[in-house]
């Protein structure tokens, strides 16, 4: 048997010993032993494309020198669904739920850059009712991306708890989403010309009750996380954009604040009736991760008060939700049991959809994450031609790279956590 | 609804544009609240360096670039340039035309984050542009051959992927799945292609070509 030939350790031990040791005192006479410098090997690691802290399918090729990350190398396409070549193919009222598919953490925000190109390009009026649902179901998504994205970030940092309770009102929300519109998620509840269906007067009083909580709730968030000296040891001083760098790397929405620029497109190049809202816009002092952070919760304090707003308003606004032009909007049901005219539309808007006049328009809105954008050009037939969307995290992720260098390897988490990117639009 | 510079100050925007640049940018364009003006490829570095540097006009934001399919033009591709003046609140759509072989000149060194957006353009078109430092495929899956938002690059691609449980890996294949069905709803009396005005009776109506001799 083997082990009978292993020499025991008593015999190892005896035959080391053996061994001259240059700590003692008789080889102080040769040359002093250098130090032998290891040679550093310069490595690089893949982070992702499956890591909990990439947000989604990302893959970084991190090239670091020690700790010290050196390059950043980001490979980006793995959820790519060749939105925008489907949406060539088919007619534009399909689209809309492409649209809730690209930033699927807060999905009307999006559809609505789509149906504000649309409605430009056809000239399209939308009713004030429907207004004030589509900014208060905006507002719902900018609260639904603000509370995954702080409260991830601080999981990115090692904070457990905060995502708890973010989730738990994110869940309250989704629940509006889908008493508006039948789905948490992928609501397809924007049209051109206005929104799907009127709300229930019982589930504005719902969301007005929760507009009077939720304060509390981002309360006791803040009192997790604002003052927390790990989260801050974390954040503060990483990620450092400057204001001529945002600019030149297009950044918008709280990047873009967080470097001290007062830029909104609510208030900048208002659309709907955010001109006739009243909200502030909080700007970063610093820049880095920190502040950018601090931006996010004030947003969702702002984002509760212009809700109230329109909650106010909707109470004392009836009307119709949707444009009654029926070569573009579906008439309603009970029309269509009553009048020949409302079953052709119907049927043709179903079947072939409604033809926009050939033109090219691009429609920006301020999504949670910054500024989202279709550049859509139409040939006139009842489909797109081309359909361009501009994601407002695809420029900020593209900036990994110098945001990274110097800094460490665990910041490379911090800093995409900040950045607040959702591959569904980055890939499209 | 959304705010727009009015038709009179694009106008002016258009004019300080096309007479400030020397001929680097003509043939402004005014529609829905928007002001397009065109330039040649091989400019295009100076264009956008203008409007960047312009006192008056001081375009620092490039938005977005992206690529368009005209297949019947000799020169098939646009590429769109968005730019945005944050101090003057304009926004300006420059384009330009070019074909497969032409590369345009890359303008990373006027705005940095126009890296990404080229090496999109690049991918999904196929439009080459000069002097960008890492003209790499960005969304299409690693070996994809093809730039699948041409409008001759078919809807289902060209190969499909599934696991081998005898490979024990993914392999490709070509498309074997259902054909991609291109719905025709257009209405021979509405439809744009069938109905020209002038024409008299539209030639062809869609279903025509599957009635035969017999008809």
């Amino acid at each position: 048997m083997s082990i009978e030939h292993a020499p025991s350790p008593v015999e190892a031990l005896s035959g080391e010993t053996a061994v001259p040791t240059t700590a003692g005192p008789d080889v102080q006479a040769g040359p002093p032993p250098a130090t032998v410098e290891t040679p550093v090997r310069k490595f690089s690691i893949n982070f992702g494309p499956q890591h909990p802290a990439a947000h989604g399918v990302l893959r970084l090729i991190l090239e670091l020198d020690g700790e010290l990350v050196e390059r950043v190398d980001p490979h980006i396409g793995l959820l790519h669904r060749g939105t925008e070549k489907l949406i060539e193919a088919r007619p534009y009222t399909q689209n809309t739920p492409y649209f809730d598919r690209l930033d699927y953490v807060a999905p009307m925000n999006q559809e609505h850059a789509f149906v504000i190109a649309i409605e430009r390009l056809m000239g399209l009026e939308v009713p004030i009712r429907g207004q004030l649902i589509r900014v208060l179901y905006c507002e719902i998504g900018r609260i639904l991306n603000h509370l995954l994205n702080v409260t991830t970030q601080a999981m990115d940092v090692g904070a457990l708890t905060p995502i708890c309770w973010g989730f738990e009102e994110r869940e309250k929300l989704m629940v509006f989403y889908e008493k508006a519109s039948g789905a948490r998620m992928h609501a397809n509840f924007f049209r051109p010309g206005g929104v799907r269906q009127d709300l229930p007067e019982s589930l504005i009083d719902e969301i007005a009750r929760w507009c009077e909580l939720f304060p509390k709730a981002l309360d006791d968030i803040e009192t997790l996380i604002t003052g927390n000296r790990i989260f801050k040891q974390r954040n503060v001083d990483i990620g450092v954009v400057s204001k001529e760098q945002a600019l030149a790397w297009g950044f918008t929405g709280v990047m873009l604040r967080g470097a001290g620029v007062a830029w909104d497109l609510r208030r900048n190049q208002p659309y709907e009736c955010y001109d006739e809202l009243e909200f502030d816009i909080p700007l970063g002092l610093n820049s880095d991760c920190y502040d950018r952070y601090l931006c996010r919760m004030e947003e969702m304090r702002q984002s509760v008060r212009i809700m109230v707003q329109c909650i106010d308003r909707l109470r004392g606004t009836p009307g119709l939700v949707l444009s009654d032009d029926h070569k573009v909007a579906p008439p309603r049901r009970g029309e269509m049991k009553q009048s020949m005219e409302a079953l052709i539309h119907h049927f043709k808007l179903f079947s072939e959809g409604f033809h926009v006049p050939a033109g090219e328009v691009y429609a920006a809105v301020e999504a949670p994450k910054g500024e989202f954008g279709v550049y859509l050009v139409a040939d006139g037939t009842n489909k797109p031609y081309r359909c361009k969307i501009r994601a407002p995290s695809y420029p900020h992720l593209s900036a990994m790279d110098w945001l990274n260098r110097g800094h460490m390897l665990a910041d490379v988490s911090a800093i995409l956590g900040s950045l607040d990117i959702v591959f569904g639009e980055i890939d499209r | 609804m959304i705010w727009t510079p009015s038709n009179e100050a694009l106008a002016e925007l258009a004019e300080n544009v096309t007479a400030g640049s020397g001929g680097l940018l003509e043939n402004p364009m005014i529609a829905h609240g928007e002001l397009t003006v065109h330039a040649r490829a091989e400019q295009i570095v100076e264009a956008l360096t203008f409007l960047r540097d312009d006192s008056g006009l001081q375009f620092h934001q490039l938005i977005d670039i992206c690529g368009a399919d005209y297949p019947q033009r000799p020169l098939r591709f646009d590429v769109v340039y968005h730019l945005l003046s944050m101090t003057k609140n304009r926004r300006v759509r420059v384009k330009l035309q070019t074909d497969e072989d032409t590369p345009v000149p890359s303008v990373t060194g006027v705005h940095p984050g126009a890296e990404w957006f080229e090496r999109e353009a690049f991918d999904m078109y196929g439009v080459f542009f000069a002097g960008h430092p890492d003209l790499r495929r960005l969304l299409t899956d690693y070996g994809f051959h093809g730039h699948p938002m041409r409008k001759d690059f078919p809807m289902t691609g060209y190969v499909e992927v599934r696991y081998d449980d005898d490979l024990k890996r993914v392999v490709y294949e070509p498309v074997k799945s259902v054909e991609f069905r291109s719905w025709d709803f257009l209405s021979p009396w509405e439809g744009a292609e069938y109905a020209k005005p002038g024409q008299g009776y539209p030639h062809v109506l869609p279903g025509d070509e599957k009635a035969g001799d017999g008809r």
